[in-house]
């Protein structure tokens, strides 16, 4: 379905917010395939919900290739198609809440930090830091790293009853690897090339320890304990 | 009012599209979309005998106006597909047909008899899938490897058979004749063209396969012209298929000769094109004065 763009700006560190106006029901961690454009670049995009509000919804997205940098070129006006919410989500967990995002990676936390408590942001980047103060509201704590300082060394794992990961893989292979050691449970969303979105394609296959797995329809969000990376 | 209705093998079909293999799993996905009841057909996930876990690495690559994937036929083998999918797949009021590939001659010849007794329409016989290491395309390059196959499966097989023919093929004329000539009902074509594509920022092919299966709009006007030669060289049903968009296109194909089209990568493109398309089809033939598909079938 097509619906009107009220908002796409640059934020920094090479990510982009973009909100869109409808009525949207989704749970955090879903996502919706996004394109702007009729046939080509052929697929969409699957991106992650930033935040749904009452009469919008909104993306953080990382231009990478031809897609996401038409979508970053819409104005005010402008339509942009939208399919899905698709995915699993996170699931509602209750105790203390380390959210940890790398990049763009962090877009999917911010529901989950609006919709659970006793929530901590560790949030990584490359050269800017964004964010900071949406996540403030939300958040008991906001910690952040760029360049070479990985949010992986200021973790402390331990004081986490559950951690909520996503961003590059080594950063939530690590993760996985340092909360191996204590009681903490993991939830990761994972990211893959998508085509169809609905499960239906086997391209964004994972590997689990009951076997492969869909992305896109078992996932996007896995527990830590299930998923190889 | 048009008409919508083909015959496929001696299958009614309400319209003239089926969802190709690969792109539609076994329906459910999409029918939690639209009523996939009202597609013509649906060609199952490609099945093997033994279940598949497919092909590491990248799985999709998209090209200009096309798209490469190395799934490598990840599935549950017939034996798990008849346990767990069959039965909501048979419950789907459209033609059922399902696409069985194979590694070795036994595999094809094992699938086909256990699926014979089974609730589904049509076999599609998958001689042509690119991304798999033994058997797959192998078996549709010579058409006189084809014909071992095809008079294999054919002595065992007790449902209609339609072999899906790859673009691959030395000569696929050739192939589909002697398809014809080993008994089975129609073909289907074409398959993905194999290709391949190169990072070259990390000087290294995108798939760890090396090639892969090109598929969408890129490949139309060849595999139109492939279905266009076929269809004036046998006697039984062509299923054409290869990057059809939109209802223009399966005009195309049908005034090409194909009895019906299926849609692959398009559903990648919206979830729900094949309602659309029906829904366009319907309007182009009213406002063309076009009462039935058998009025424009091959006419070109």
């Amino acid at each position: 379905m097509d619906y009107k763009v009220v908002e796409n700006y640059y934020v920094g560190d090479n990510i982009y917010y973009i909100k869109i106006e409808g009525k949207f029901n989704a749970k955090m961690g879903q996502f919706y395939m996004l394109r702007a454009w009729d046939n080509f670049p052929l697929l969409s995009r699957p991106i992650s919900i930033f935040e749904v509000e009452e009469n919008y919804i909104s993306f953080l997205y990382k231009v990478v290739g031809k897609g996401t940098e038409i979508i970053s070129k819409l104005r005010e006006y402008d339509y942009i198609k939208l399919e899905g919410p698709y995915g699993n989500g996170f699931e509602k967990v209750k105790g203390k809440i380390a959210l940890v995002g790398g990049g763009v990676g962090i877009a999917p936390l911010y529901m989950v930090a609006k919709e659970l408590e006793n929530c901590d942001a560790y949030l990584g980047f490359n050269e800017e830091e964004i964010m900071l103060d949406i996540f403030s509201k939300e958040c008991e704590n906001v910690f952040t790293t760029k360049g070479s300082t990985f949010i992986t060394d200021i973790l402390d794992v331990e004081k986490y009853d559950y951690i909520m990961v996503c961003g590059p893989t080594p950063m939530m292979k690590k993760i996985l690897d340092m909360a191996n050691e204590t009681r903490t449970r993991v939830q990761v969303s994972l990211e893959n090339h998508m085509a169809c979105g609905v499960g239906a394609c086997l391209v964004c296959t994972c590997k689990t320890h009951s076997g492969n797995k869909k992305t896109c329809k078992d996932g996007p969000v896995f527990w830590g304990e299930d998923v190889i990376l | 009012m048009a008409d919508l209705k083909v015959n496929l093998c001696g299958f009614d079909l309400k319209n003239p599209i089926i969802m190709a293999s690969g792109t539609f799993g076994f329906g459910k996905e999409y029918g939690e979309i639209y009523d996939v009841s009202l597609l013509g057909g649906i060609s199952s996930k490609g099945l093997t005998f033994d279940k598949r876990q497919g092909n590491d690495g990248l799985r999709v690559y998209e090209t200009p106006s096309g798209m490469m994937n190395s799934v490598g036929l990840e599935n549950p083998g017939v034996k798990g597909f008849i346990e767990n999918e069959l039965k909501d797949f048979s419950k789907i009021d459209t033609c059922r047909i399902v696409n069985l590939g194979g590694n070795c001659e036994d595999d094809y010849i094992e699938g086909a008899k256990l699926l014979s007794d089974e609730d589904f329409d049509i076999i599609e016989l998958n001689i042509s899938c690119p991304n798999v290491k033994y058997g797959g395309m192998a078996f549709g390059i010579k058409s006189e490897v084809a014909r071992d196959i095809v008079r294999s499966v054919r002595e065992v097989c007790k449902k209609t058979l339609i072999v899906k023919l790859s673009p691959n093929a030395e000569d696929i004329v050739e192939m589909a004749k002697v398809c014809e000539e080993e008994g089975a009902d129609g073909v289907s074509l074409v398959n993905t063209f194999k290709a391949m594509a190169i990072d070259i920022k990390n000087k290294k092919p995108v798939f760890d396969n090396i090639t892969a299966g090109l598929s969408g709009p890129a490949i139309k006007p060849i595999a139109l012209r492939m279905v266009y030669e076929v269809s004036k060289s046998v006697n039984i049903p062509v299923v054409g298929m290869g990057g059809i968009m939109c209802a223009e296109d399966v005009i195309e194909f049908i005034m090409a000769g194909a009895t019906c089209v299926q849609i692959g990568t398009a559903n990648f493109v919206d979830p729900k094109i094949g309602e659309k398309i029906i829904e366009d089809l319907k309007y182009y033939m009213n406002q063309n004065g076009i009462n039935s598909l058998d009025e424009i079938r091959g006419i070109i």
